[in-house]
């Protein structure tokens, strides 16, 4: 077979090292942790809890607000203490509620069902819905969702993103070397419930030990392949990924399920397999403390609403002098103007760049048209043209050259000699015309 | 919630977060450092002459720039080494003799380098904003103002600071003016020829002359990717085979015969390999897409031979070249990107 890959893309120095060989180990359960009610694409969801009660760990404290929502529940056992508008990591104000730790971690019945697999598939979705799981990579586009395609769109294949293509990011990579079966077993209920006898994991092969872990873990399972991909950025994009993995190409503004096919992230499978299973909700998650600015890089279990600041001190707390903090990988994340946000359930990796290893943004030179970013981005745009138009204020110029197809990968912006803002302006643009 | 902790200031800018180390001054240094083996077989062919040419225009060029940057208060860009290129190129376009005081003609790299860095590029806004290549524009401007300096080309000698030298005629000149055949009586043989015309003791402008340290210096860049194959090929190719077609006389009436040309010669000769690999593909006047750059070098190869066997100029690459700048932003346009995914978009549509 040839390598599994896409047209396009950059090969960033990926930095895995720093984390990679740290085992997932539980992190300090904060005293108080901060829940925003909107950790998801779609509406947010409306608060159930009163300040003063107490609650009970995995209880719902908010309701989904619509069809595209999931539920979330508390991470801890303990009291409402206030419920508020508290910044997240994109810099927003998102009503939150804060729960203070009584320390006791009561759970909140959960249903066992050791027999899940005999479920009808309605079932398990709604045991996935109830658990208000939504995409762990990062963009946290809610599971069931994603899982409830239109009639008109059937599905054939599921496929596991295992490609983890950010760099520094070791998350995913540990959850299948750790818990290679859960993923797999994961896959065969997302599986079951889209009804589909065709699973994909695809893997990039600067892992080679997890694809020999998860090819052992679906050794005997009909209709699941794990595949190795080329190591490059955006191999983790769905798009990119359904490409790679299955040949087909996703309609241009079009979803995966277009091409019959649904994609969800490996700490997804993960928490997939705990809500079928246990019943168990999701308020907790892997997540990467790792960069040349923190002092002890690790792979932390992380209840939802802990509070980055908490997870630096944990880690051995800066060095080299601190330049930014990310929440997400380098590539696409977003750098924090204060570390009292809370990790929500899209947090995969918080990263810390030292101050000397910061790129500062402000002296960008004019395009020299050299092309390097036509020939790197992976929808085949011309980002040179995006950001001169925006640049100039021609706005709706842009358009024509496909503003919106643009995921703001950052692939154009790493290879530009000029170091031009191209992500930036792209954003810009996109901000003052309609789509 | 408790008062936050203002211990650290953080930076916060847009995604993302690391680049690459590619930065635009490292791709000029590295294009100026590929025409380094092409200067030094200049100095030897046409000796302290050729030096002193190249350093006139590098001078001026590198000087003019930051005079004028200086006194529009811009921010300085001498560094980058794209001043630097351009005077490096446009000595390299020169004949060695204009390093006279009696006739005085050290003022013609001067003007021409001064054409070239402000008047090309400065006024048009500095490096990106550029239509034509600055070089060029200052060669074609001191061709057109200077025709007979322009062309009075030197045999190549061995004596590296002789400062007199013997006036001749390029490959190209002899082959316009009398026909292949005395080419061939001037250089022996054939192989002798193409032999003196790799190597470059030919006369002809300084860089121009050794096609195998040109080609050394294309080399480093394809490798290094800073080229691709697209412009030079396409133009190299295009050149060759319209003079292997038309390039053909009967020696003995001058009547055109058909598929007789020596497409050699004309790829070794006069400015080609120069203008090809390392003016044709200025990032900054050519197309920026492959396929645009294909008929980019088609149109530069095609007019380049036009000039050459039909034209009033034994050479036309620098012409042929200035053109298709015009044509750049319009191929361009002609040309867009199939977006991911866009055939089905289509379909998915209907
Ligand atoms: S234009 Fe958009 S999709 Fe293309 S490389 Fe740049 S950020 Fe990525
Ligand atoms: S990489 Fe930068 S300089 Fe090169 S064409 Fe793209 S935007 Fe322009």
């Amino acid at each position: 077979m040839s390598v599994l890959t896409f047209k396009g893309g950059i090969h960033p120095p990926d930095k895995k090292e720093l984390a990679k060989d740290k085992s997932v180990r539980p992190a300090n359960i904060p005293q108080r942790v901060v829940i925003p009610l909107s950790q998801h694409v779609g509406a947010p969801c409306k608060p159930l809890v009163s300040i003063g009660q107490e609650i009970k760990k995995g209880e719902v404290i908010g309701e989904p607000g619509g069809f595209v929502s999931a539920p979330v529940h508390s991470s801890v056992s303990g009291k409402v203490i206030a419920i508020g508008e508290f910044p997240n990591a994109m810099g927003r104000m998102i009503t939150s509620v804060v729960v203070e730790n009584n320390g006791k971690e009561e759970w909140t019945p959960l249903k066992d069902e050791p027999d899940y697999m005999s479920l009808s598939p309605e079932e398990l979705k709604e045991k996935i819905k109830a658990a208000g799981i939504v995409g762990l990579g990062g963009a946290a586009f809610p599971t069931s969702v994603k899982l409830s395609p239109p009639k008109e769109k059937p599905i054939d294949t599921v496929v596991i993103n295992g490609a983890e293509c950010e760099p520094y990011l070791t998350a995913d990579y540990r959850l299948m070397i750790e818990r290679p079966r859960e993923v797999i077993d994961g896959l065969k209920i997302l599986m079951k419930t889209v009804g589909v006898t065709r699973g994909f994991v695809g893997i990039e092969d600067n892992k080679p030990d997890a694809v020999d872990k998860m090819k052992d873990a679906a050794k005997g399972e009909t209709g699941i392949e794990v595949c190795s991909l080329k190591v490059k950025y955006p191999q983790g994009a769905e798009k990119m990924l359904i490409k790679a993995v299955t040949g087909r190409e996703v309609p241009a503004r079009g979803l995966p399920m277009d091409v019959k096919v649904v994609v969800q992230n490996v700490g997804t499978a993960v928490a997939v397999y705990e809500a079928a299973r246990f019943g168990k909700p999701l308020i907790e998650r892997v997540v990467t403390v790792t960069g040349e600015g923190i002092g002890n890089p690790s792979n932390l279990m992380v209840r939802i609403g802990t509070l980055v600041s908490g997870l630096i001190d944990e880690c051995g707390g800066f060095k080299n002098g601190v330049g930014k903090v990310i929440a997400g990988g380098p590539m696409m994340g977003f750098a924090l103007s204060t570390l009292d946000v809370p990790v929500t359930k899209g947090t995969s990796g918080i990263l810390v760049i030292p101050e000397e290893g910061v790129v500062h943004a402000e002296d960008f030179q004019p395009c020299i048209r050299c092309g390097r970013c036509v020939d790197v981005c992976p929808m085949s745009l011309m980002p040179s043209m995006l950001s001169v138009l925006s640049e100039k204020g021609r706005y709706e110029e842009a358009k024509e050259y496909n503003l919106f197809d643009c995921f703001e990968c950052g692939s154009c912006a790493f290879v530009c000699p000029s170091k031009r803002p191209i992500v930036q302006l792209v954003r810009l643009a996109k901000s003052l015309v309609k789509p | 919630m408790e008062a936050i902790k203002k211990e650290h200031e953080l930076i916060v800018a847009v995604s993302p977060h690391v680049k690459s180390e590619e930065t635009v001054s490292r791709i000029m240094w590295s294009v100026n450092l590929s025409l380094l083996p092409a200067v030094v077989m200049g100095a030897y062919f046409f000796g302290i002459k050729a030096v002193l040419v190249v350093s006139l225009c590098i001078v001026t060029a590198v000087l003019s720039e930051y005079i004028f940057e200086r006194a529009l208060k811009r921010t300085v860009t001498i560094n980058d080494g794209s001043a630097f290129l351009t005077g490096l190129l446009l000595g390299m376009n020169l004949p060695a003799s204009l390093w006279s005081f009696s006739p005085f003609t050290i003022h013609v790299p001067i003007i021409g380098s001064f054409v070239a860095v402000i008047i090309t590029k400065q006024l048009f806004g500095g490096l990106g904003y550029n239509v034509f290549n600055p070089a060029l524009i200052g060669r074609a401007f001191l061709l057109i103002s200077f025709p007979r300096l322009m062309t009075i080309w030197t045999e190549p000698s061995a004596a590296f600071l002789s400062f007199d030298a013997k006036t001749t005629a390029t490959p190209l000149g002899i082959m316009k003016e009398e026909g292949v055949g005395k080419l061939m009586e001037v250089f022996g043989d054939k192989m002798n020829l193409y032999t003196q015309l790799l190597v470059g003791h030919r006369a002809g402008s300084i860089g121009e002359v050794s096609a195998l340290a040109l080609l050394i210096g294309a080399s480093f860049l394809l490798f290094r990717r800073y080229i691709t194959w697209h412009i030079p090929f396409s133009f190299l190719g295009t050149a060759a085979l319209l003079a292997w077609i038309f390039g053909g006389k009967d020696p003995a009436t001058g009547k055109l015969i058909l598929f007789s040309g020596d497409p050699v010669v004309h790829l070794l000769s006069g400015g080609l390999l120069l203008g090809a690999f390392f003016m044709a593909t200025d990032y900054v006047t050519c197309p920026t897409l492959k396929k645009g750059q294909i008929i980019f070098g088609i149109g530069c190869g095609t007019l380049t031979m036009l000039i050459r066997l039909a034209g009033g100029y034994p050479e036309g690459v620098m012409f042929a070249i200035l053109i298709m700048n015009c044509f750049a932003p319009i191929i361009d346009r002609g040309f867009r990107t199939k977006v991911f995914g866009a055939v089905k978009a289509k379909e998915s549509k209907k």
